[in-house]
């Protein structure tokens, strides 16, 4: 079922303590910075947030983070020159930790978008971050069996949507936006335009609305330049 | 024994700019090409128009241009080190896990990555030093070390210390097992797997002072 609200907060609103929030974005790109200043407002806590990174400087998710509202971070790059909030939560023990490779990081998200209940890699064979999981010879190279994750909400950054919840991307904002679409149980959209429907070529929708739930419209919610 | 000069290619040993160059002069006319945050985005510097190659940025795109100035800044369109870049003509932009498959699935020729240590055999140790306190941060270090069909190391032989980094085996957590194919460092290009290590050129030191430094046997390159 597909909504149109008018405001992030109502966006958010179904978002539950406990939950786990996939949030799209690499850096800042595609990063819904609204969507988690709503989430930041709503007062939901105790998330397991998946994300790339563990937040920057002093915004979006670096906040979620600061006010002890996330439980537990599945990400693949934590450590950044401006990830204060997160190191001081982490080297506080206030944090918990799931480090991935980023490779399986986006395929873990996509096999639980595609009903797979797992797969095995040669990423992270022989390293610590294939201890204690299941490995096999493959063709001849060693492999790690990767489990899918799931999420409850994810929210989300896309250029456009049509009447249909069908979205396209700008540039390298995509990143996480298509995998995190399908692999959460509600998917929350933030767009810079909503265009009626059919205005889109059928050819280059990137996300078809088939896993889209909620959209708002936050205009400039993309970098692109307003001619 | 091969006589050390025959692999000497230069009097000195050589800076991070023409360790880039020599980098770059060896990739192959066409290849699609990742090149790792740091020391080794450098060799774009010194990729020519003639080589034609495409270089994909693991946030989702093949087709990257050089690093964005003034007006061309764009917050959407930013490489793996988030800083703004553009985009070449015949550019294509994908989702994470498209991207990581590109890696994964073998379709990159070469990605080039700075190293802590590499072993004897190839063993890459290049994202945590497994130090007390230290937060690890992996990225997608892992999966360029297993999928690229080459892995070129670009590092200092030496440590601070003096130590070579060229070593046994890894002390450093691991980042890929038996996966760099060449490493170029500021004493020497080395060629490395299962046969061990090969010497196909040094800088500023013949092959028995090289060996003095590097705690594991290093072979001639044969001419070729």
């Amino acid at each position: 079922m597909l909504n149109f609200v008018d405001s992030v907060q109502e966006a958010v609103a179904r978002i539950k303590d406990g939950s786990t929030v996939m949030i799209g974005g690499f850096g800042n790109a595609g990063q819904p910075f609204e969507l988690i200043d709503a989430l930041m407002d709503c007062g939901a806590t105790d998330l397991t947030v998946v994300n790339n990174n563990a937040g920057q400087g002093d915004q979006g998710l670096a906040l979620l983070i600061k006010e002890g509202r996330v439980r537990k971070m599945i990400c693949s790059f934590p450590r950044q020159s401006d990830s204060w909030h997160f190191d001081a939560k982490y080297k506080a023990g206030e944090i918990e930790l799931e480090l991935v490779p980023q490779g399986n990081l986006a395929e873990r998200i996509r096999a639980a978008g595609a009903g797979i209940g797992g797969f095995f890699t040669p990423t992270g064979y022989g390293t610590m971050l294939a201890e204690g999981k299941e490995t096999r010879i493959i063709d001849g190279r060693g492999q790690v069996f990767e489990t899918p994750i799931h999420a409850d909400v994810a929210l989300i950054k896309a250029l456009k949507a049509d009447g249909k919840g069908n979205l396209v991307y700008r540039k390298t904002a995509r990143n996480f936006g298509p995998i995190m679409a399908a692999a959460a149980k509600h998917t929350i959209v933030q767009v810079s335009e909503v265009v009626p429907t059919g205005a889109l070529d059928p050819e280059n929708i990137v996300t078809p609305g088939i896993y889209v739930n909620t959209i708002v419209r936050v205009a400039g919610s993309t970098a692109e330049k307003v001619a | 024994m091969s006589t050390a000069t025959s692999i000497q290619t230069s009097a000195t040993p050589l800076g991070r700019d023409d360790l880039a160059r020599l980098v770059a002069r060896d990739i192959a006319p066409g290849s699609f090409v990742n090149l790792g945050i740091g020391q080794p985005t450098l060799v774009s510097n010194y990729l020519t128009e003639e080589q034609n190659i495409t270089l994909h940025t693991e946030n989702g795109m093949l087709g990257m241009g050089p690093e964005a100035k003034g007006d061309e800044i764009d917050g959407d369109l930013i490489n793996a080190g988030k800083i703004p870049v553009t985009e070449l003509p015949g550019a294509a932009y994908f989702h994470h896990a498209d991207s990581f498959a590109i890696m994964r699935g073998g379709h990159l020729d070469i990605c080039v990555l700075g190293a802590f240590q590499v072993s004897a055999t190839g063993d890459l140790a290049n994202w945590h030093t497994g130090a007390p306190g230290a937060i690890p941060a992996v990225g997608g270090a892992m999966d360029l070390a297993t999928g690229a069909k080459d892995v070129f190391v670009m590092m200092t032989l030496l440590t601070r210390e003096g130590a070579s980094k060229i070593v046994e085996a890894c002390t450093y957590p691991l980042t890929g097992v038996g996966c760099v194919t060449r490493v170029y460092t500021d004493k020497a290009v080395f060629l490395t797997g299962p046969d061990g290590v090969t010497v196909r050129e040094t800088f500023g030191c013949t092959l028995e002072e090289l060996q003095e430094l590097v705690p594991v046997p290093l072979k001639a390159a044969t001419a070729s």
